[in-house]
């Protein structure tokens, strides 16, 4: 190990590397086809859901804009999810109809949206028996965002289980829990649920640290 | 419930960088003013995470000297290095089979996206690209073309040092991380806003991959070490007790 990985406060446990941001070109990593690379034969993308998975499929979309009220167009996503019946599905793999994972990004052109194409996650239970209202756990990475920023997506037609969702109600300002939930958009007989991110100021996303 | 009986230790944010960060200028507009919400109890919706041991690789997925070739049979121009190393957590336990992932500039700065118009040219062999899953006790490895500096719009003559994008999974999206490594000696290291958006000179540290001769290939290539130490994960014995 390196030796000042060992130093410090935490006598006997090592500090966790340090976080940087993913930069400007993040898609040459992470997004090969926005970059306007050549893709490999496996990439992790935007489709959770192929159409012959179980569940209702869902669109989600949004854009991500900064203090200023202007897009960000080099954002890069990654969202996190339980299937139909609230189960995680951990093991990725192309080959299945769903994958719990997924990536997204805005883009440097035209309305800048990010988009998912999976199912509407089933509510999850927490360890404690209470029951979170359906969500999908994403996380920001972006030139300009030293460590990624956490939050949830919830569902606007699920107002009963948003109230009742423990970590909902963990956010102190109700006016501020309504940054996190996607409104319902129907597109040509699709269902597409629509949040926008908001880094900073007004209307700012709640973010979280866990 | 699937992976509720397990913690992660607390990130230190205090260790990591601060959202606003205003010697870096993007971070100005692109950091909450808000606080951080804390889950008391996080659930498996933060516990668990991708296992990615399924996903099809490439045979050069992890090799930057053979993985990007526009229908030519040429090597690309630079310094030849391995940059391998360890994924570990907090109390030194090795995180097998997690993904790593990595990107960069070329010799001379240039990245291949169509976004970076500095007027260094792209090399027709090199696309910047790589990734791998760690072995059974966590090491991973790249072969690569050590990077070049460049300039950047922040301050009116601000180099990024040589830099690889690093990015690890690790067992659950709490110990998701992308950092960047640095090179041993850089003298462009100490004076980089994104850098220097770390305050404990500490933390710096980790960031920086160690020129290793032992694990350098003579008359072909040198060596950089760079270990990377996720959150470490506690059992919970005691829950609801």
């Amino acid at each position: 190990m390196q030796q000042s990985n060992s130093v410090g406060t935490h006598d006997l446990m090592l500090r966790e590397t340090a976080s940087q941001t993913a930069g400007p070109y993040v898609h040459i990593g992470l997004a090969l086809d926005v970059a306007g690379l050549p893709e490999r034969d496996e990439e992790i993308w935007n489709q959770l859901a192929k159409p012959e998975a179980d569940g209702e499929h869902i669109e989600v979309v949004g854009r991500v804009i900064d203090g200023n009220g202007d897009l960000v167009r080099d954002a890069l996503i990654e969202a996190w999810q339980a299937d139909g019946q609230g189960q995680y599905q951990p093991a990725f793999d192309l080959q299945k109809p769903f994958n719990s994972f997924g990536r997204t990004a805005t883009t440097a052109v035209g309305d800048s949206e990010w988009t998912l194409t999976t199912i509407k996650p089933g509510a999850v239970t927490r360890g404690d028996g209470k029951t979170m209202a359906p969500h999908i756990n994403l996380a920001i990475f972006a030139r300009g965002v030293n460590i990624q920023l956490q939050t949830r997506l919830y569902f606007e037609d699920e107002a009963d289980a948003n109230a009742a969702c423990p970590v909902l109600n963990a956010i102190e300002s109700p006016a501020r829990r309504q940054t996190l939930i996607a409104k319902r958009e129907e597109v040509d007989g699709k269902v597409r649920y629509r949040l926008d991110i908001r880094l900073q100021g007004e209307g700012e996303t709640v973010f979280f640290d866990f | 419930m699937q992976d509720d009986n397990k913690r992660y230790v607390e990130r230190d944010r205090n260790w990591h960088p601060p959202a606003y960060a205003p010697g870096y200028k993007t971070t100005v507009a692109r950091s909450p003013n808000q606080a951080l919400v804390s889950l008391q109890r996080p659930s498996v919706s933060e516990l668990g995470g991708p296992d990615f041991r399924a996903l099809r690789m490439g045979p050069h997925d992890n090799d930057l000297l053979l993985n990007y070739r526009e229908g030519q049979d040429v090597l690309p121009i630079g310094e030849r290095i391995i940059m391998f190393g360890r994924v570990v957590d907090q109390f030194g336990k090795p995180v097998p089979h997690t993904l790593v992932e990595m990107w960069q500039a070329n010799a001379g700065g240039r990245y291949r996206h169509k976004k970076d118009a500095y007027l260094a040219p792209l090399d027709p062999s090199f696309g910047g690209v790589g990734r791998c899953l760690t072995d059974d006790d966590g090491w991973y490895r790249f072969r690569t073309i050590k990077p070049g500096p460049y300039p950047w719009p922040n301050g009116i003559n601000t180099w990024r040092p040589a830099h690889i994008h690093v990015s690890v999974m690790g067992p659950s999206i709490s110990t998701r991380l992308i950092t960047q490594m640095y090179f041993e000696g850089d003298p462009l290291i100490p004076i980089c806003p994104i850098v220097q958006t770390i305050n404990d000179p500490d933390a710096v540290e980790t960031m920086i991959g160690r020129l290793d001769m032992a694990r350098s290939r003579p008359m072909d290539c040198l060596a950089y070490r760079f270990d990377l130490v996720v959150r470490g994960e506690l059992q919970t014995y005691f829950e609801n007790q």
